[in-house]
């Protein structure tokens, strides 16, 4: 096997449990289960071998709160192996919280409020300055029922769909590899939500120049 | 145990069978049983402002407080408030001819670049149902219509929302313009959202952050009470 290659566990594993460093490397990035596939399809892209891959578990993605704390133990467990520590989350919810503990921890983080942003480019995303939008990346193509349907009751109770949808007029899927079959699946996920679909091609956006950036260290 | 529940006429039952399965039905988010209920105890006699504080608030106070525990969620919490909707929509213009008492006034609404208007929402129904006159603004308001509000409705409290942490700074937008204006100190100003805290809430100036609407509930009770009485003391 590559030494620059991990092998990625299902979806559902890194939902629920993330992702083991796998030991090597002198550079360690923590990032979130959700975007572990595309941290590793850059770094093994450019074959940086020197860089580690750490996920916690993608689902944290709908309990924000827990965000915080859950990447400060990751820091600490990881500390004493790698000589550089980077955080491959965003705000992600957290209101300045991971920010504030990444600052106080010496760990640099991802620029923007969530990866909707940084898949788009944060320039960019802001200057769209949606609010009506509800968006997608590969994984949440992926995961819907996990991340969406489920944990908003919509299998239990679809008629709820409207009080929480009313107000977006369309589903915006950020791609980040060109796939027509998770395209087909993020369109039947708008007919779902009962939203117009829109699909954006975005690839790695601003995480792959984050995570070039990064590997230069 | 479902068939049992079937067999249950809600209109055999005395009176307080009859709130304490209205109790449960508000639990369970059945919307028809809860307008039925409602229905038969106008029937018998009930003033209107006893069946929203005596059922439906008592009902939803036992949602919100499983909410708080973790014992129900927000899909739960929702068909519970569609429910009690569907009892305060008979309820409502009952009230309005029966003179109800009226505890205060708010004006509520989300932030701007915010569309998600669920808590709100629940919010803006628990304070009718303890009293209050409620207005509310919608979602993705600017400083200028909650100015326009403030003026023209007059209210004890004003309400702001925001679920998103890129949004919520504008709660801080509105606050730092009503004192820009002179206008703080002339209303309540209570916020709330899931990724708000009190720390939040203190540092951006408003008098109190609400973790839930059983919550904004007590706080607004609370401050009116303690605005009017200040009022007395002259």
């Amino acid at each position: 096997m590559c030494p620059a290659m991990t092998s990625l566990p299902d979806d559902t594993t890194l939902r629920t449990e993330g992702l083991d460093a796998r030991g090597s490397g002198r550079v360690l990035v923590i990032g979130c289960g959700a975007i572990a596939r595309e941290i590793l399809a850059i770094r093994d892209r450019n074959g940086w071998s020197h860089l580690d891959l750490t996920c916690l578990p993608a689902i944290l993605h709908n309990h924000p709160e827990r965000i915080t704390d859950a990447v400060r133990t990751a820091v600490t467990a990881h500390r004493a192996d790698y000589e550089t520590i980077f955080v491959a989350y965003a705000d992600c919810g957290t209101g300045g919280q991971l920010e504030a503990a990444c600052a106080e921890i010496g760990v640099e983080m991802i620029a923007g409020p969530h990866c909707y942003s940084f898949f788009e480019g944060n320039e960019v995303f802001a200057a769209r300055d949606e609010i009506t939008a509800f968006y997608l990346t590969d994984f949440l193509v992926r995961q819907f029922d996990a991340f969406v349907w489920k944990p908003l009751g919509l299998d239990r109770h679809p008629d709820l769909r409207d009080m929480y949808f009313a107000h977006y007029d369309r589903l915006v899927y950020q791609a980040q590899t060109d796939d027509p079959a998770l395209t087909d699946k993020a369109k039947r996920c708008a007919e779902r939500l009962g939203l117009p679909f829109e699909r954006r091609m975005t690839g790695y956006g601003d995480l792959q120049d984050t995570l070039a950036r990064w590997a230069q260290r | 145990m479902a068939d049992e529940e079937d067999d249950i006429v809600l209109s055999e039952l005395d009176d307080d069978e009859l709130v304490e399965q209205m109790f449960d039905d508000l639990y369970d988010g059945l919307k028809e049983e809860i307008e039925e209920g409602v229905n038969i105890l106008l029937e018998r006699g009930w003033q209107p402002y006893d069946i929203l504080t005596k059922a439906l608030v008592g009902g939803m106070t036992i949602v919100g407080k499983d909410f708080r525990d973790g014992i129900l969620f927000v899909p739960e919490v929702l068909l519970a408030a569609n429910a009690m909707k569907g009892g305060m929509a008979i309820l409502k213009p009952l009230l309005v001819e029966t003179g109800a008492p009226r505890v205060g006034k708010m004006v509520i609404g989300t932030v701007k670049g915010d569309i998600h208007d669920i808590g709100k929402n629940l919010v803006s129904m628990m304070m009718e149902g303890a009293g209050f006159e409620v207005v509310d603004l919608g979602i993705n308001n600017p400083v200028e219509s909650y100015l326009e509000a403030l003026e023209t409705e007059a209210p004890d409290i004003l309400g702001m929302s925001a679920l998103l942490t890129t949004t919520m700074p504008y709660m801080k937008v509105v606050i730092d313009t009503l004192v820009e204006k002179g206008l703080r100190d002339d209303y309540i100003v209570l916020v709330g959202g899931a990724p708000l805290n009190e720390e939040f809430g203190k540092a951006i100036g408003a008098d109190a952050y609400c973790r839930d609407a059983a919550v904004a509930v007590e706080t607004a009770k609370t401050f009116v009470a303690r605005k009017h009485n200040q009022l007395a003391a002259g």
